[in-house]
């Protein structure tokens, strides 16, 4: 019989509900019928796979897409990818994007009335390597009003997708800034039960990655489902 | 050691500045083998619109029923460009296609084999964490037996089979319905 590893249920409290009525489009989109649970067969334990050839040299910077150099606090963001086992990740696909230092995102539908940065684009990929490390270079993205309810602002965020090795690591999350006054109020944050996963989201200002006369660093570690054994490879 | 897992969070309204460079909507290029479909569909919201910021993301195995993954040991052939995941934006009407083959079969809980399938992840603005859900095919009998169909509730399971599509031949159709009568099956692993 086939022999497959299973990855370990997740501390749900770690994770928000689908219904939040705060965060105003949960309404309309949220399921309202109880998830069906099914075992992890070999379809889930899998999932996309990223080589070395998926990422170009350079697509971690985002500071260097165009012709000049975007306005901005500079700044480094860098981490880990692990699972739960406290085991790095190696070669998984983490994409980035983010809004400019103005708060506005390069795209259609973004109409804050703050202005666009012709040198920056917002989005990055990257490809953890052997111990699970990743880094970016970017601008720290500005705070955006939104509308979900009176005065709403969203704290400065970059937002991350990642891929893991199977379908139950698949993660896509927001990271944010130390000691940022908008955290309290956003819906998306509160939308987080447990406070140490809340506080998990907030990235740790990196005094050994900051680059003197050049750029801040930030810490970001991303933890993904673990499983209880290792899997059979070939 | 057991680390704290870090929460989801929405994709948000701008994911396409990120996700639009980087699509797969033809999930097997010419010369892979299998019989090749188009799945089209909508995602709708609880009030039956169209939702227009939505990534739909599929992860298959090839026609012999192997997946690209160095986890699948069974002795069935690879195919060098077929990857099996797939990833397609939804448009302003809420729709969103992609071309690909029928997978094979592959094993299930106990030994029972699975009819074929894909696995859908669905993303959106509005959803703090992901959707997670299936397509299967029209027309296949192994679907009586499938140990996953059968854990969902007799009514619901039509919400997983795409439908034929009546004036085209190949073209499937399968829609996402968040909410309401006929709410697609989202599953929890």
């Amino acid at each position: 019989m086939h022999r497959i590893v299973t990855y370990r249920r997740p501390n749900w409290d770690t994770q928000p509900d689908y219904l939040y009525p705060l965060y105003r489009s949960t309404v309309k989109r949220a399921p309202t019928k109880p998830l069906v649970l099914v075992p992890q067969t070999l379809t889930e334990v899998t999932g996309p796979l990223f080589g070395r050839d998926e990422v170009a040299p350079g697509e971690n910077d985002l500071t260097r897409q165009h012709a000049g150099e975007p306005i901005g606090e500079r700044m480094y963001v860098s981490g880990r990818v692990l699972d739960e086992n406290g085991r790095p990740l190696p070669d998984t696909l983490i994409e980035i994007w983010q809004a400019n230092a103005a708060g506005r995102y390069r795209h259609a539908v973004d109409n804050h009335d703050a202005p666009l940065d012709p040198n920056f684009t917002g989005c990055g990929r990257a490809l953890t390597n052997a111990e699970g490390r990743y880094q970016f270079k970017t601008i720290k993205p500005g705070a955006y009003p939104w509308r979900n309810h009176y005065n709403a602002w969203r704290p400065a965020h970059i937002h991350f997708s990642v891929f893991g090795t199977g379908l139950p690591q698949r993660l896509v999350t927001q990271m944010y800034f130390p000691g940022d006054p908008l955290l309290p109020y956003d819906p998306m944050l509160t939308g987080i039960q447990d406070e140490k996963a809340r506080a998990r989201l907030v990235a740790d200002f990196d005094w050994e990655r900051t680059v003197p006369e050049h750029a801040l660093a930030y810490r970001f570690d991303i933890v993904l489902r673990g499983r209880d054994a290792t899997p059979p490879e070939k | 050691m057991s680390l704290l897992l870090t929460s989801s969070q929405t994709v948000g309204p701008f994911v396409a500045i990120s996700f639009d460079n980087h699509t797969v909507t033809d999930v097997a290029p010419a010369g892979v083998v299998g019989e090749r479909y188009v799945i089209r569909g909508r995602v709708l919201d609880g009030d039956g619109a169209p939702v227009t910021d939505a990534v739909v993301e599929t992860w298959q195995a090839n026609a012999h029923g192997k997946y690209a993954h160095t986890e699948d040991v069974q002795e069935k052939p690879l195919e060098e460009d077929f990857k099996g995941f797939g990833r397609v934006l939804t448009g302003t009407d809420g729709a969103f296609q992609i071309t690909t083959i029928k997978p094979g079969p592959v094993p299930g809980p106990n030994g029972a084999m699975q009819a074929p399938h894909l696995a859908v992840i669905i993303f959106m603005r509005g959803l703090l964490k992901h959707l997670a859900t299936r397509i299967y095919f029209p027309d296949e009998p192994a679907n009586a037996d499938d140990p996953v169909l059968a854990l969902v509730p007799s009514e619901r399971r039509a919400t997983l089979v795409a439908k034929r599509a009546s004036s085209r031949p190949g073209v499937l159709e399968w829609n996402v319905m968040l909410q309401g009568k006929d709410e697609t099956v989202f599953f929890d692993y």
